[in-house]
């Protein structure tokens, strides 16, 4: 019996182990799976490079919704991965660049929406409704705490009441 | 009052339902282009059939303009492609090509074997007006009123459905617009 237990706890040591080191093998994975996909552009010089790799993460992949320009390889995406670095090179600023694939594709290009009247709700909302949570809670807390409070309470009539029962104790 | 509040968790899961329900019908493709009420960029351009030739944006205005993107990589093209020789017949309308990104011996052996429905086709090799104009994919269809500016992006195939949908209606209102400014 009770080495039956001794072994079932050594099985679970085993598969705690396999399970730890399966995780840190696959962060390891992601990470250098992370890198982006190389295309051999030749920056003037380090600093329009690392803009590059700034504005390439930044900016959305019009056709594969979910992935940025650098992470993609669809032909739009490598597409506008040299035209950005063609802009850079030419010595346009990141908010010119940014300008000019907004003007052509829209704000859906950027992965950080602006500010503006339609992504107000965007923007807030979630903080509307954290505030709403908030209120909600305080308000249920407060009247819990009434009743609770409530019901210690005697009225008059109840004391006197208890007290006579006390008394004729 | 106390039991409209105990509703709330349910009236609340009900509006959720509702538009995650209505979301799971979106198409996520289907967006409206930046460039709708935006002129045509200026460009300067070949066409597909003389190299030498050079078209830029004067050569598509006073009419109504449709202007499809197309090249021989993409494969839904071929589908709309005898559609589009059924379009080119209509007299309202002119229909030109954009050839994008595409191989130019392969282009023109396309127009040969399946037949031209383009007024003409600018070959845009680079994808300068493509990006310009905002093209992430073909086919994609524009259509341009008479005055230059971009009225509608259309993306994906097009084919009769779609046709009667999305662009008849408007070229009906392009086409009054068009009576109105020559009266």
């Amino acid at each position: 019996m009770e080495k039956s237990i001794d072994s079932k706890i050594s099985m679970l040591q085993h598969a705690i182990r396999f399970f730890i080191s399966t995780m840190l093998l696959s962060f390891f994975w992601v990470t250098s799976v992370n890198a982006s996909p190389v295309d051999t552009f030749e920056f003037k010089d380090e600093a329009t490079q690392l803009r590059f790799q700034v504005l390439s993460k930044e900016l959305r992949c019009p056709k594969c919704q979910n992935q940025n320009l650098a992470d993609s390889n669809s032909k739009i995406a490598v597409d506008l991965r040299n035209n950005l670095y063609n802009l850079l090179q030419e010595g346009m600023s990141d908010q010119e660049v940014i300008d000019f694939m907004v003007y052509r594709y829209g704000d859906f290009v950027l992965y950080r929406p602006p500010l503006k009247e339609q992504t107000y709700i965007l923007w807030f909302g979630p903080l509307v409704i954290l505030f709403g949570f908030i209120i909600s809670v305080i308000f249920v807390l407060r009247k819990r705490s009434q009743v609770k409070a409530n019901e210690h309470d005697l009225s008059t009539q109840e004391q006197a009441n208890l007290d006579d029962i006390l008394n004729k104790q | 009052m106390k039991s409209i509040i105990r509703f709330i968790p349910l009236i609340l899961f009900f509006l959720l339902a509702v538009l995650l329900y209505r979301g799971l019908f979106l198409n996520p493709q289907s967006m409206p282009s930046a460039m709708i009420g935006k002129p045509l960029p200026n460009f300067e351009l070949p066409t597909l059939k003389s190299i030498e030739q050079r078209v830029g944006r004067d050569d598509l205005q006073g009419d109504i303009v449709l202007l499809n993107v197309w090249a021989t990589w993409c494969i839904q093209c071929k589908y709309e492609h005898p559609y589009l020789l059924n379009i080119a017949r209509d007299p309202r309308i002119k229909l030109y090509g954009l050839n994008f990104t595409d191989d130019h011996k392969a282009a023109l052996s396309w127009l040969k074997q399946y037949q031209d429905p383009y007024v003409f086709s600018i070959f845009d090799e680079q994808g300068a007006l493509g990006l310009d104009i905002g093209v992430f994919g073909a086919p994609e269809t524009f259509v341009i009123d008479h005055t230059g500016i971009i009225r509608k992006r259309f993306a994906g195939p097009i084919n009769d459905q779609v046709w009667q949908k999305e662009f008849l209606p408007l070229i009906e209102t392009l086409e009054a617009e068009m009576a109105d400014g020559a009266s």
